[in-house]
C-alpha cells in the first residue's frame, strides 16, 4: 500500500513548477505558429493574407508580454532539489535579447506581408516557420542549461533553412538552403559533442552548476573539459557567422527572400552571440583563458574578412546590394564578438556592450533591409547601382537609407552607431586588448568606404534614360511602416543614446 | 566689456552650437510662406545667410559679455548629463583660448554664406549646399565649445560627412578621389584618437576636460600618457596637418569649391591644433614632454617642406596650381603653430594660438581671392594665368591685385600684419623651450623655421610678381571684372581684422595668455 504513495511523493518532487507568465514571450509565438498552421487549412486563397496579420499580432502580443517581466527576477523550471539551478531565467539579459528577437521578427513579418502575397510563397508554411523560428530564438537567451540551449538553437535554425528555400522553383534559393542546412547541421553536431564532453567532465547540464564544477575539474578530465568548451563554441560561432564559419552567408542571403535575409542577419546573429555569451560567460568562466584568446582572434578575423569582402563587391553585379549587406553583417558580427572576448580579460561585465551594439545593429540593419525590400519591388536585380538617384525618386526612403548606412558606419549624423562603436572600443581598451581595438579602428575606416559609397550613390542624379522608364509604384503600407518604425527608432536613439547604452553600464545578469 | 547675465551667456553659447543644426534641417524643408523669396534657390541661400548671421551675432555678444578680466576661467558654461552610461555630459564653455576661435569660425561661416549667396558654386541644388554648410558650422563650433572628451570626438567627426559631400559634389577636377582621401585619412586619424581618449577616460575615470586639466595628468601613469599622446596626437596631427601626414590636404584644397577651401583652411585645420592645446597639453603633460622634441622636429621639417613645395609650384613651367600652392603654404604655417606648441612654453603656445587665428584670417582671404581669380580666368593654373610676362592684375583689375598682394605679404609675415606675431612668438618660444627639453634641438628647429620664413617670403613674392605684375597688353585678351560689391563685403572684415591683429596683438594675446598660463601650470595658476 505504501509503494504508490511513495511514488506519488517522488513524482511530486520531480515535477518542476512552471511560471507561465515568465515563459509567455516564448509560448505565444509558438502557439500562434500552430494556430496559423491549422488556420491555413481552413482558409480560402483570397483569405490567406489574414494569416500574416495574425502572425504580426501574435508577435506584437509576445513583445508586449515582456512588459510585466521587466523587473527581471523570474525563474522557472528549477530543479526541485536545487532551486538555484533553473533551466529558464527571465533576467535582464534574457529580456533585452527577447525584445530584440521579437521586435525584429515583428519588423520582418511586416516586410513579409507583401512578399508572401506577391511572391509564390505558401502563406501558411511561411508564417508557421517564421513564428517557430522566432519562438526558438526567444527561448535561447532565457535558457540556462545546455540541453535547452541546443534545443532552442535548433528550433531557431531548422525553420530558417526552410524559409531560405521558400522561393519555389528558384534554383539559387534551394541551393542556398541546402548549403545553409548542411553546414549548420555539422556545426550543431560538433557543438553537441562538446556539450557531451562538458557533461562528462562535470556531470551537470545546468550552466550555473557547470560553471561551479569546471572550477575544479579532476586532472585527468581537464583535457576533456577543455575540448568540450572549445567544441561547444563552434555551433554558436557558426550562427553568428564568425569567420571561418561564415562562408554560407552571402549565397544564403542572396538566395533567400529579402525579409528572411534581414531576419537571418539580425535574429540569426542574435541567436548565435547570445548562445556564445551564455556558454562563455555563464557556463565556462573557468576556462576564460581558452575562449578569451580564441574569441579575440575570431573577432579580428571576422571583422577583417567581412569588411574586405564587402569592399570588393562591384556595384553593378546582380544581388550586390544584398551581398554587400551580407558581408557587412559578417564584419559587424566581428564587432559584436569584441566585448565577449574582452569579458575574458577584465573583471568588469562587458556583455552589456555587445547587447547595446546588437540593439543598434538590429534596428538599423533591419531598416536597411526594409529599404532594400522597397527598392527591390521596382528593381528586382538588387544591385547597388539601382540605388542611384533614389533621393530624387523617394526622398524619405533615401534619407532613411542614408541614415541607416551612416549608423552602420558609425559616423555622425548616425550618432547611435558612433556611440555603440565607442562602447565596443571601450570594452576592448578596458580589457587591455589594444591590438584588437586598433584593428577594429582600421576596420571601421574600411567599412566607411563602402557604406559611404553607397550613401553617396543615393543622392546622385539618376542615370539618363533610367528615369523615364521607371513607373512610380505605390509603397505598400506595411513596408512603409517597417521603414518608419526602424527610422524613428534609430533617430530617437541618436538623440537619446542612453536608452540602449545603459545596458553597457552595470551588469545584466543577476548577481 | 558689457555685463550680460550668466544665464544669457549660457543660452548664447548653446544657441550658437545648436542653431546651425536646426537651420540645416530647416533648409531641407520647403520654405514657409512669406519667406519664399524670388525662387527656392534664393530663399534657401538667404536662409543660410540668416542663420550664420544669427550665429555670428550670438558669438559677438558672447565676446562682448565675456569677462575679459578672467579669461582663464570657463564662462557661459552649461553642464548637463546626456549619456550616463558612458559618462558623457553636455559640457559647454569658453575661455580665452576658445573664444577667438569661436568668433573666427562664426565670422568665416557668415562670410562664406554671404559669398555663396551671390556666387553659388557649380553643382547640385543649393538646398543641400546650405544644409551641409550649416552642419559643418555646428560641428566646428561645437569642437571649440565642448569640454567633454567624447563630445569633442563627436564634434570632430561631425564635420567629416558634410565636408566630404561639399568636396565631392561641388568641387572641381578630381574631386571624388580628393574627397575620399580627405575622409578616409581623417577618419583613420580620429578613430585612433578615440582610442587615446578612451584610454584617458578609463584610466582617470572621467571624460570631463576641466577636471582632467586640473588633474594635470596626476591620475595617469607615464605609459598611459605616452600611449594617449601617441594615439590622440596622431588623430590631431592628421587634421592639422603635420608633415608627413599632410598628403590629403593639397588634393582636398585643390578640388574643393572656394567656400570649402576657405573653411577647410580657416576653420577645420584649427580643430587639430586646438586639440593639441586643449587636450594634450594640460591632460597628458608628461606624454607631451616626451614627444615635444619629435613634434618640434616634424613641425620644422613641415615648415621647410611646405615652403619648398610652394617654391617648386610657383616656378615657371611647373604648371603649379595656385590653390594647391596655398594648401602647401598651410602646411608650412601650421608647422609654426605646431612648433609653438612643441616648446611647451607660454610664449610658444600663445604664438601658436595667435598664428592659428592669423592663418585662419589670411589663408581664408587668400582662398577667397584665388577662388575669384579662378572664376574669372576659368583656371587657377599659375602658368595659364601668368602667361609670358605675368597676369598683370595690377593693370587689369587693380583692386583685386592689391588685395592679393596684401594677403600675400600678410601671409609671409610682414611686421604690422597678423601673420607676423604668431610666427615670431613661436620661434621665440623655440629659442627658450620649457625646462627639460633639449635646447640645442629647439635652437635647430628655430633656425630651420627662420629659414622657412625666408623661403615663404620668396615664394609669395614670386606669386605676387607672376600674378599681379606684368604687361597688361601682352597676355591673352580677357576682360576682367574688378572686385564686386559682394566680394568687398566678404573680404573687408578679413582685411580689417588682419590689420587690427597685426597692429594691436594685445587684443588677442590678452585673452589667450592667462588661459595658457593656467593650462601649462595645471589649472592652478
Amino acid at each position: 500500500m505504501t509503494a504508490p504513495t511513495v511514488l506519488a511523493a517522488d513524482t511530486a518532487t520531480l515535477v518542476q513548477s512552471v511560471d507561465w507568465l515568465a515563459i509567455a514571450p516564448v509560448v505565444v509565438p509558438a502557439a500562434v505558429a500552430l494556430l496559423v498552421l491549422v488556420a491555413d487549412l481552413f482558409l480560402t486563397e483570397a483569405r490567406k493574407p489574414v494569416l500574416g496579420w495574425i502572425s504580426v499580432a501574435g508577435l506584437a502580443v509576445a513583445t508586449a508580454a515582456l512588459l510585466p517581466l521587466r523587473a527581471g527576477d523570474r525563474t522557472t523550471f528549477c530543479l526541485t532539489g536545487d532551486p538555484a539551478a533553473c533551466s529558464y531565467t527571465a533576467d535582464h539579459f534574457a529580456l533585452v535579447i527577447q525584445f530584440l528577437v521579437l521586435a525584429g521578427a515583428l519588423v520582418t513579418a511586416l516586410l513579409s506581408l507583401t512578399v508572401v502575397r506577391e511572391g509564390r510563397i505558401p502563406a501558411g508554411e511561411y508564417w508557421f516557420l517564421l513564428l517557430s523560428s522566432a519562438a526558438g530564438a526567444a527561448l535561447l537567451p532565457a535558457a540556462r542549461d545546455l540541453a535547452t540551449l541546443i534545443v532552442a538553437l535548433e528550433v531557431a535554425s531548422l525553420p530558417a533553412f526552410a524559409l531560405v528555400g521558400m522561393r519555389r522553383g528558384d534554383r539559387l534559393s534551394s541551393e542556398a538552403a541546402l548549403k545553409f542546412f548542411l553546414s549548420s547541421v555539422t556545426a550543431t553536431a560538433v557543438s553537441l559533442m562538446g556539450v557531451s564532453f562538458v557533461y562528462a567532465a562535470t556531470g551537470s547540464l545546468h550552466l550555473s552548476q557547470v560553471a561551479d564544477r569546471l572550477e575544479d575539474v579532476p586532472g585527468q578530465l581537464d583535457t576533456l573539459a577543455m575540448a568540450g568548451v572549445a567544441l561547444t563554441l563552434v555551433g554558436f560561432a557558426f550562427k553568428t557567422a564568425a569567420v571561418p564559419f561564415h562562408f554560407w552567408v552571402p549565397d544564403t542571403y542572396v538566395g533567400a527572400p529579402l525579409p528572411v535575409a534581414g531576419y537571418l542577419s539580425v535574429i540569426g546573429k542574435a541567436v548565435g552571440f547570445t548562445g556564445l555569451v551564455l556558454v562563455t560567460v555563464i557556463a565556462f568562466p573557468a576556462y576564460s583563458d581558452v575562449w578569451g584568446p580564441a574569441l579575440a582572434v575570431l573577432a579580428a578575423l571576422t571583422m577583417t574578412l567581412g569588411n574586405a569582402a564587402a569592399l570588393r563587391q562591384s556595384p553593378d553585379r546582380p544581388g550586390s546590394a544584398v551581398r554587400l549587406l551580407a558581408w557587412s553583417s559578417v564584419g559587424q558580427a566581428g564587432y559584436l564578438l569584441v566585448p565577449i572576448a574582452a569579458a575574458a580579460y577584465s573583471d568588469r561585465d562587458q556583455i552589456g556592450s555587445t547587447v547595446a551594439y546588437a540593439l543598434m545593429y538590429a534596428t538599423v540593419n533591419l531598416g536597411a533591409f526594409s529599404v532594400a525590400a522597397l527598392v527591390a519591388r521596382t528593381k528586382p536585380l538588387n544591385r547597388i547601382s539601382d540605388y542611384r538617384g533614389l533621393y530624387a525618386e523617394r526622398p524619405l526612403a533615401a534619407l532613411s537609407m542614408a541614415f541607416f548606412l551612416l549608423c552602420l558606419a558609425g559616423l555622425p549624423p548616425g550618432i547611435i552607431g558612433l556611440f555603440a562603436k565607442v562602447v565596443v572600443f571601450r570594452s576592448a581598451v578596458d580589457a587591455g586588448l589594444g591590438w584588437l581595438a586598433v584593428l577594429m579602428a582600421v576596420n571601421v575606416v574600411v567599412a566607411l568606404y563602402y557604406y559611404l559609397r553607397w550613401t553617396a550613390l543615393l543622392f546622385r542624379p539618376a542615370q539618363e534614360g533610367a528615369a523615364e522608364g521607371a513607373v512610380r509604384i505605390k509603397t505598400p503600407p506595411p513596408v512603409k511602416a517597417a521603414i518608419a518604425l526602424t527610422a524613428v527608432t534609430a533617430l530617437v536613439l541618436s538623440g537619446a543614446p542612453q536608452l540602449v547604452l545603459r545596458f553597457a553600464s552595470g551588469t545584466l545578469f543577476p548577481q | 566689456m558689457i555685463d550680460i547675465s550668466p544665464s544669457v551667456m549660457q543660452f548664447l553659447l548653446a544657441f550658437a552650437v545648436a542653431v546651425p543644426l536646426l537651420g540645416a534641417v530647416a533648409a531641407l524643408l520647403p520654405a514657409p510662406p512669406g519667406l519664399k523669396g524670388k525662387n527656392p534657390d534664393q530663399a534657401v541661400l538667404r536662409h543660410g545667410v540668416t542663420v550664420t548671421g544669427a550665429v555670428l551675432v550670438a558669438a559677438i555678444a558672447l565676446a562682448l559679455g565675456f569677462d575679459h578680466d578672467a579669461p582663464s576661467r570657463f564662462q557661459a558654461t552649461t553642464d548637463i548629463s546626456w549619456i550616463p552610461a558612458l559618462d558623457i555630459r553636455i559640457h559647454l564653455g569658453i575661455d580665452g583660448i576658445s573664444l577667438p576661435l569661436l568668433l573666427m569660425t562664426a565670422l568665416l561661416f557668415f562670410l562664406c554664406a554671404v559669398y555663396s549667396y551671390f556666387k553659388l558654386p557649380e553643382g547640385p541644388s543649393p538646398k543641400a549646399f546650405v544644409s551641409l554648410l550649416l552642419v559643418l558650422e555646428s560641428g566646428t563650433l561645437a569642437t571649440f565649445a565642448v569640454l567633454d572628451l567624447l563630445l569633442f570626438f563627436l564634434a570632430f567627426e561631425m564635420v567629416l560627412i558634410p565636408m566630404y559631400f561639399l568636396i565631392a559634389r561641388w568641387g572641381g577636377a578630381q574631386r571624388q578621389a580628393a574627397a575620399w582621401r580627405f575622409i578616409l585619412y581623417t577618419l583613420l586619424g580620429s578613430v585612433v584618437m578615440l582610442l587615446g581618449l578612451l584610454l584617458i577616460g578609463l584610466n582617470s575615470g572621467t571624460f570631463d576636460m576641466v577636471a582632467l586639466a586640473s588633474d594635470n595628468g596626476r591620475g595617469l601613469s607615464h605609459t598611459t600618457q605616452i600611449l594617449a599622446v601617441l594615439a590622440i596626437g596622431l588623430g590631431l596631427a592628421v587634421k592639422t596637418p603635420m608633415w608627413p601626414l599632410h598628403s590629403w590636404l593639397p588634393d582636398a584644397h585643390t578640388a574643393a569649391p572656394t567656400v570649402g577651401s576657405v573653411l577647410l583652411a580657416g576653420v577645420m585645420l584649427k580643430m587639430g591644433t586646438y586639440g593639441f592645446v586643449r587636450i594634450l597639453l594640460p591632460i597628458t603633460p608628461e606624454g607631451m614632454h616626451t614627444f615635444a622634441p619629435y613634434l618640434g622636429a616634424f613641425a620644422a621639417v613641415g615648415i621647410v617642406y611646405g615652403s619648398l613645395a610652394c617654391l617648386a609650384l610657383a616656378r615657371k613651367g611647373n604648371k603649379g596650381d595656385l590653390k594647391r600652392l596655398i594648401a602647401y603654404s598651410s602646411v608650412g604655417h601650421m608647422g609654426f603653430v605646431l612648433l609653438g606648441i612643441a616648446t611647451l612654453t607660454p610664449t610658444g603656445v600663445n604664438g601658436a594660438l595667435f598664428a592659428n587665428i592669423a592663418h585662419g584670417l589670411i589663408t581664408g582671404l587668400l582662398f577667397f581671392l584665388v577662388g575669384a581669380l579662378k572664376d574669372r580666368y576659368g583656371s587657377s593654373d599659375l602658368d595659364t594665368l601668368a602667361g609670358v610676362t605675368g597676369a598683370a592684375l595690377y593693370g587689369r583689375a587693380p583692386r583685386l591685385g592689391a588685395l592679393l598682394a596684401f594677403a600675400a605679404v600678410a601671409s609671409l609675415g610682414l611686421p604690422g600684419l597678423a601673420g607676423f606675431w604668431g610666427e615670431m612668438l613661436a620661434l621665440f618660444g623655440a629659442f627658450d623651450p620649457a625646462e627639460g627639453l633639449s635646447r640645442p634641438a629647439f635652437l635647430t628647429y628655430m633656425a630651420v623655421g627662420a629659414f622657412g620664413t625666408l623661403l615663404t617670403a620668396a615664394y609669395l613674392l614670386v606669386v605676387v610678381r607672376r600674378v599681379c605684375m606684368g604687361d597688361p597688353k601682352a597676355g591673352p585678351e580677357v576682360s576682367l571684372a574688378d572686385v564686386q560689391h559682394y566680394e568687398f563685403a566678404a573680404w573687408t572684415p578679413l582685411v580689417a581684422l588682419t590689420v587690427l591683429a597685426g597692429l594691436w596683438p594685445a587684443t588677442l594675446l590678452g585673452l589667450t595668455d592667462p588661459a595658457v598660463q593656467k593650462l601649462l601650470a595645471g589649472g592652478n595658476a
